[in-house]
């Protein structure tokens, strides 16, 4: 695998790619501790910043202005809508 | 509105242009899929809340280094959809066949661990509906948790596929000379459709796999 | 002042878009986006004829209280039908793809969309859609609603269900399609000078009715193949038996849903925008609230689909917000309707049909909307929930609104669209028919739903008889007047006198090409230098 060129100042793809393994060796490795209620919220943090990584340097959304990072973050606001709604209802039928 | 000064049609937009027409269009279409696979993490955490011991069983169930090797199949080729997309800028053809062809070989790699999971959990009784048959000690209810992982990776898979369809698509263009450090749009646009569902699965990783340990 | 961009002299005209081939192939592999929204065109109203056969067929059969004429299982059919057809392969295409497809690159002076393949692509994705919804009917069809409640449709209903969903399911992906091209398209390809706000209300609406079909129709896609998925399963997570959710379902659809019936009234909206303005000969009153407008009613319409199910026993304190939200909506609406009022007062106004079509629509989108918060209020719909009160209200803003300013936009346009002018009396007279027609089969109902009467059933007591066969009468009169159109808009294609590109002396960059357009839209790129609607009232 020839290295990288790297343009504009953006960092070697074979260092993203190792952080990205990195993280999945940590997800992966803290499924052996004991079960523990921080696992959760672990486990989905290291996922957001593996779809970070992608996102920005996979993705070049890091290079982008304008529209675009809008677009990108516009279905994840909308998402919100769906779930925040959705919940209030679940959470407020006092039998969850 | 009043039109001025007749100025000489332009038949297309410049190219680069184009480009980011292009690539506000997919970007679009990745919004409708946010809100598509979205929509299923709604519902896969308002069970999770619900019956919080349904995913600790299933979870338990789940071939864990199955699925850690497959996450890590699937975040290798998308670091190889990265590196066809460096060369076709850079307009090296051959690395760029190389990049494609890698890309889809991890692919369809994920795919026959994929299915060669669903074929372990057939043949243990672990498909929602009349046949199925949980670990001693469980309810009915464990079949909901099962129901989305068919569901969520059901729709995951589909997704590879037409994936490595786009990305046979590009290996195609590329074999009849169609792309070039002038012509990159394809390979950008499908790149970004194949990271994409390579998130999707970063988070059905821990969702799935890691619940319950 | 007006100048026209003359092509450069000696050239030969180019051809216009509908003789520039006549074969089946030059059709059904068009490019062109004229031609795609006239393939949507003659789509749309076969599959609105069939939904009218179904919803005629229904009003025959209540004209008496016994069941005497259909049976129960059949008339579940039949509104099932009624309520597909017309919603997923009527409305929501109507204004977009047909006078969005055709009028969208005209007003933003773009030769076409920025995917003219997708745009095929859409129309072929929405006939097999099509298609398959069909063969569910033909098949002996569904009885579960347009809604597919679950778990009657995951578990225990025998019709067609998995195909019926598919076909819509199919449709949805045409509708993202058509979407994503129209916000791309707004967003690139506007012509040198087209600013945001010097854009007709109509771009505007098709903008804000394609954020809600890209946002929105994922969810339904998902919620249908989860209700699919259950029944091939045979147990899922809207399950009771397993401990699943009947009332997910209904979240999720309605999250979907409710945001349709704005992809429904929007582009209405704008279409009557574009008609007041020409036909009271003023700009439109407080352009730029009118644009927000526009848009919060794409927002809001997000936060309200809680008012489909507040008998559903979702939370009380989740209803009580979704009312309050629901009241929040109206409230852009209403801002509307007042500035289209505010444009008549004092303008010039010439009473053509597609003028009648507007006025029509400010006056019977505003009982549907009020209407619309009774129902919005928890207390009143306790009441009201599944009564003929909700089905008058629902038409009074999908027909007497949505379909008026179809309507009204294809009588307009249909000078650009063919070539050629329409008889105007025979217009006007189908515009009064439908008017009335309309009233006479949908005002009784609110008085039926607010005595009692249940909607989806097939028989109901003596009580309600006379305000049933006055509905019914009605439904003849409004059939009437839906055909009349069919009649003479296809007799003007051949007999017709040939419209010049500007018969109605309106703004806007598509009446600023001939009638028809020729293929590539423009001889030049316009250059736009003012804002829309530079009507003064005065001028003839």
């Amino acid at each position: 695998m020839k290295p990288a060129p790297s343009d504009s100042g953006s960092p070697p793809l074979a260092l993203v790619f190792s952080s990205l393994l990195g993280l999945l060796a940590l997800s992966a490795a803290s499924s052996f501790l004991p079960p523990a209620p921080w696992k959760t919220a672990a486990g989905l943090a290291i996922a957001a910043a593996k779809t970070l990584l992608i996102a920005l340097f996979f993705m070049r959304l890091k290079y982008r202005r304008g529209l675009i990072p809008i677009f990108a973050v516009a279905g994840l606001f909308w998402l919100g809508i769906l779930g925040t709604l959705l919940m209030s209802d679940y959470l407020t039928r006092g039998r969850l | 509105m009043i039109t001025a000064t007749p100025v000489s049609a332009e038949p297309t937009p410049h190219p680069e242009a184009k480009a980011v027409t292009n690539q506000l269009g997919m970007w679009t279409f990745l919004a409708t899929e946010i809100l598509f696979f979205g929509g299923l993490f709604v519902v896969y955490t308002l069970f999770r809340l619900t019956y919080p011991e349904i995913f600790r069983q299933g979870g338990q169930s789940m071939d864990f280094w199955l699925g850690t090797v497959n996450t890590a199949v699937l975040l290798t080729s998308s670091l190889f959809m990265a590196l066809a997309d460096r060369a076709v800028r850079a307009n090296q053809r051959a690395l760029l066949t190389r990049c494609l062809a890698l890309t889809a070989l991890l692919g369809l790699v994920f795919l026959g661990i994929k299915a060669y999971e669903y074929h372990g959990k057939f043949a243990e009784h672990l498909v929602p509906g009349p046949g199925f048959r949980g670990p001693p000690g469980s309810g009915p209810r464990l079949q909901i948790f099962y129901f989305l992982y068919f569901a969520m990776t059901g729709l995951h898979a589909l997704h590879m596929l037409g994936g490595l369809a786009a990305v046979g698509w590009l290996w195609r263009l590329n074999a009849q000379g169609r792309l070039n450090s002038g012509r990159t749009e394809p390979v950008v646009i499908v790149g970004l459709y194949w990271h994409f569902v390579d998130c999707i699965w970063v988070f059905l990783y821990p969702l799935f796999y890691l619940a319950g340990r | 002042m007006k100048a026209t961009a003359e092509p450069p002299a000696g050239d030969a005209p180019a051809p216009d878009y509908l003789s520039s081939g006549y074969s089946l192939r030059s059709w059904l592999c068009t490019l062109d986006h004229k031609r795609i929204g006239l393939l949507y065109l003659v789509s749309i109203t076969f599959f609105f004829m069939i939904g009218a056969a179904a919803a005629a067929a229904m009003r025959v059969a209540l004209l008496s209280p016994k069941g005497d004429l259909i049976v129960s299982d059949v008339y579940n059919r039949l509104f099932t039908l009624h309520g597909v057809l017309m919603i997923w392969f009527f409305l929501i295409p109507a204004v977009p793809n047909v006078l969005g497809n055709f009028l969208l690159p005209l007003m933003i002076g773009a030769r076409d969309v920025a995917f003219p393949r997708l745009n095929l692509a859409s129309w072929y994705i929405f006939m097999t859609g099509a298609a398959l919804a069909l063969y569910a009917i033909l098949a002996g069809g569904v009885d579960t609603g347009w809604t597919f409640y679950t778990p009657y449709s995951s578990t225990y209903s025998n019709g067609h269900v998995m195909a019926m969903a598919a076909g819509v399911f199919i449709a949805g992906f045409s509708s993202i399609a058509t979407g994503l091209n129209f916000i791309v398209t707004i967003h690139r390809l506007r012509a040198p000078g087209l600013t945001w706000f010097r854009l007709p209300l109509f771009v505007w609406s098709l903008y804000s009715t394609s954020i809600i079909l890209v946002l929105a129709t994922p969810v339904l896609a998902l919620t249908l193949f989860l209700m699919v998925l259950e029944r091939g399963f045979g147990v899922g997570i809207f399950d009771p038996k397993i401990g699943g959710d009947p009332l997910l379902f209904q979240h999720l659809f309605w999250f979907y849903s409710h945001p349709a019936v704005y992809v429904m009234i929007l582009p209405g909206m704008g279409v009557v925008s574009e008609l007041v303005a020409c036909f009271a000969r003023k700009p439109i009153y407080g352009y730029r609230v009118m644009a927000f407008a526009i848009l919060a009613i794409a927002a809001l319409g997000f936060l309200v689909w809680g008012h489909h199910m507040f008998v559903s026993s979702q939370s009380i304190y989740a209803g009580v917000v979704f009312s309050l939200l629901s009241f929040l909506v109206s409230v852009p609406s209403a801002i509307k309707v007042l500035n289209w009022t505010a444009t008549l007062h004092r303008g010039s106004i010439r009473l053509d049909a597609p003028m009648l079509y507007a006025l029509g629509f400010m006056g019977l989108f505003t009982v549907g909307g009020l209407t619309g918060l009774f129902l919005a209020t928890m207390a009143v719909d306790v009441h009201l929930h599944g009564t003929y009160f909700v089905v008058a209200h629902f038409h009074y803003v999908m027909v007497g609104g949505m379909v008026m300013a179809y309507m009204g936009g294809m009588h307009y346009w249909w000078p650009k669209i063919s070539g050629r002018m329409y008889h105007e009396w025979s217009a006007r007279i189908a515009a009064l028919l439908i008017f009335l027609g309309f009233n006479l089969t949908f005002f009784p109902q609110f008085i039926l739903g607010y005595l009692g009467m249940p909607r989806r059933y097939y028989a109901y007591p003596e009580e309600f008889h006379a305000l049933n066969v006055l509905s019914t009468a009605g439904a003849s009169i409004l059939g009437l007047g839906y055909l009349l159109p069919l009649i003479y808009l296809s007799w003007s294609l051949c007999r017709g006198p040939r419209a010049p590109a500007n018969p109605w002396g309106a703004t806007g960059l598509e009446w600023q090409t001939p009638s028809p357009p020729p293929t590539g839209n423009f001889a030049t790129t316009p250059i736009v230098t003012e804002g829309p609607y530079a009507y003064r009232p005065e001028e003839p």
